[in-house]
């Protein structure tokens, strides 16, 4: 190799470096981080878990109610007929398998790009990815229609060696969904031990020290754990990373590998993952903003941090409104019919109206957070997570529902709705969701405080 | 318990800053101190190297399950749609790399992800409920804000007399011998 030139080093050298705002604000020191996160699991239970967790379970009934009728009566208790026999239960799949995304981007990714940010939210984020995948494998398992034979999906040797059909993307999804609800309690319950040791540690009752001792693995915080451990996560992230843009890839590929107008297209796993990948930021932000305020968490989690979350959905949403924009380009451009039907049908047909919902609410909305009085404004931000949620779900419906109630045989054309038993079961997720949300608040360390201090500037050897 | 049937585990010393830690580290690596270890309640980049530790083997536990996954994917596959129930479906060859690979690519990272974690477990020899430092009576500043040295009584470079003394020089708090019992 030549030899470099040091004066074009000199060069390109910037004058000035970005002063990037501290990630615990008024420079908290090693203590205060750990008594403020584990505070939180070591106070008493405050009234308004109480309630909001009564709240949550009732709203949980609803979909053991919802599923039980369904069971005990029929698939027909659901809005599914012909042509639309992917109602709701496919659109809630997709869209609590995308809300997922958000935590292995910000534990996965956002570690190998080093974002040292996402030490404040990484727990809370994964542990919103596994109650997300959760709801989510509710759907399919009760969309089979005889619940009592979903092992089928299973490679499960029986006496009569039928086995799944591995040509099939549903199939491939099985896996897909599976290992990913799998690694991802792997990755998170890994990266819980420091923290759980230190509750530990800290127990004052024999029950807690016992509980959480057993969770802690007897860890030590030696130099020799945490050289392997380090190691381990980094190597986790980088196997989450792969898996978490394979997810929503094998996803799409449910409706991509079907020859249906609409869902045929190559542009389908790249856009899928980012509208994931929006979707879950919008739901981060409409979890974390409550829970920062809850619990007065401003300093940890601080109006950077927000920022910066923004504006993964700003770049996230534009990427999902290019992704709009070349399907109807595509679909001009292939010269296809039935292709250019399916498009024009969507945005000026029967279902219009959903359209319009998911063009307004995923390609408008983020647009505001180019505005930094937006992203500052917390009200506005939590409100336009909202309509963010509400708009990927509409892309999900737009999707699933306006491709196959028109497809290529008018004569077979159909408008659906869904009934009140989807209803129900749907809110009701969000009841498991909340439910299982606000357990991990109350039991477990809500943010990775060992790592949150190794990115202080105290706990920099080489600042 | 009669004091003398008690045997000292280690000498430990706390510190409450990382900058004296670092130089203490490097003074105690110099003078060849073989069995000890430093406590501390987050991963502190840099302290393995300056400790003198060697790079971490657990990536070799993450590669024997990729492997294992990746290849018992495929072969899954072939068995159970070209082997013992071959079914020709849409035409498509009944053995073939090209299908069963999203099966084979989750399977990979599947089974590379549970070695990474037993391959943490089994480096670092946990479950280990029970340990002679857990009876240091602050050990739990050592996962909140403290830094902790420990010599372990069996390193022969550990003295009673000496080792003490050293650990005062280079700033250290709270020297104390925890025991085994």
């Amino acid at each position: 190799m030549e030899a470099i030139d040091e004066s074009i080093l000199e060069e390109v050298t910037p004058v000035a470096m970005v002063i990037k705002p501290p990630l615990v604000a008024n420079g908290h020191g090693f203590a205060w981080i750990t008594e403020k996160v584990c505070g939180i699991i070591e106070a008493p239970t405050p009234r308004w878990w109480w309630i909001a967790f009564a709240c949550a379970v009732s709203l949980a009934g609803l979909t053991v109610f919802g599923l039980t009728y369904l069971v005990s009566t029929g698939i027909g208790v659901w809005g599914l007929a012909h042509p639309v026999n992917w109602g709701w239960a496919i659109i809630n799949f997709v869209f609590w398998i995308g809300i997922g995304h958000a935590g292995t981007l910000i534990s996965a990714i956002l570690c190998l790009l080093k974002q040292q940010w996402r030490t404040s939210i990484n727990r809370a984020a994964e542990a919103m990815t596994i109650f997300a995948v959760c709801c989510a494998g509710i759907y399919p398992v009760f969309h089979v229609g005889r619940v009592w034979m979903a092992w089928f999906l299973f490679p499960i040797p029986t006496y009569n060696s039928i086995w799944p059909q591995f040509r099939s993307p549903l199939e491939w999804d099985v896996f897909a969904v599976s290992t990913y609800g799998t690694v991802s309690v792997l990755f998170w319950y890994m990266g819980m031990i420091p923290d759980l040791a230190t509750v530990r540690d800290r127990a004052k009752t024999p029950l807690r020290r016992y509980f959480y001792g057993i969770f802690a693995m007897g860890w030590r915080g030696a130099t020799n754990h945490w050289r392997n451990y380090e190691m381990a996560y980094l190597l986790l992230a980088g196997l989450s990373t792969p898996l978490v843009l394979s997810v929503h890839t094998i996803v799409s590929f449910d409706f991509a590998v079907a020859q249906l107008p609409g869902w045929h297209t190559t542009i389908f796993p790249p856009y899928f993952v980012a509208g994931a990948i929006f979707s879950g930021f919008g739901m981060v932000l409409t979890l974390m903003i409550p829970v920062r305020k809850i619990y007065k968490l401003e300093e940890l989690i601080t109006q950077y941090h927000i920022n910066c979350m923004c504006k993964i959905c700003l770049a996230t949403g534009t990427i999902v409104g290019y992704a709009y924009m070349m399907e109807f380009f595509i679909a001009w451009y292939s010269a296809n019919p039935y292709e250019g039907f399916a498009f024009i049908n969507r945005a000026f047909g029967q279902y219009a109206w959903a359209y319009w919902i998911m063009i307004s609410c995923n390609v408008i909305s983020p647009q505001l957070f180019w505005f930094r009085a937006i992203r500052e404004n917390i009200w506005l931000v939590w409100t336009i997570c909202l309509f963010i949620n509400l708009g990927m779900w509409f892309e999900r419906f737009v999707i699933i529902v306006t491709s196959l109630a028109n497809d290529f045989l008018p004569s077979s054309w159909g408008y659906y709705t869904p009934t009140w038993v989807d209803m129900i079961t749907f809110a009701g997720t969000f009841g498991v969701f909340s439910t299982l949300f606000l357990l991990f608040l109350r039991f477990l360390p809500l943010m990775a405080f060992a790592e949150i201090k190794a990115v202080t500037p105290q706990g920099d050897p080489h600042a | 318990m009669p004091e003398t049937l008690v045997k000292p585990y280690a000498l430990t010393a706390t510190f409450s800053e990382l900058k004296p830690l670092f130089a203490a580290v490097k003074k105690l690596r110099s003078q060849g101190f073989k069995h000890w270890e430093v406590y501390t309640p987050f991963p502190v980049h840099g302290l393995d190297k300056a400790m003198g530790m060697p790079r971490s083997v657990v990536p070799r536990f993450t590669l024997l399950g990729g492997v294992t996954g990746f290849f018992s994917g495929l072969i899954m596959v072939w068995y159970m749609n070209a082997y013992d129930y071959p079914l020709t479906v849409g035409g498509k060859p009944l053995a073939s790399v090209v299908y069963p690979f999203p099966i084979a690519y989750e399977l990979t990272i599947l089974l590379a992800a549970f070695g990474t974690l037993f391959g943490m477990f089994w480096t670092n020899r946990l479950p280990m409920h029970h340990h002679p430092i857990f009876n240091h009576p602050t050990f739990s500043r050592a996962s909140d804000d403290r830094f902790l040295i420990a010599i372990e009584a069996q390193d022969p470079l550990c003295d009673p007399e000496t080792t003490p003394k050293l650990l005062e020089q280079l700033g250290a708090e709270g020297i104390l011998w925890v025991h085994d019992s």
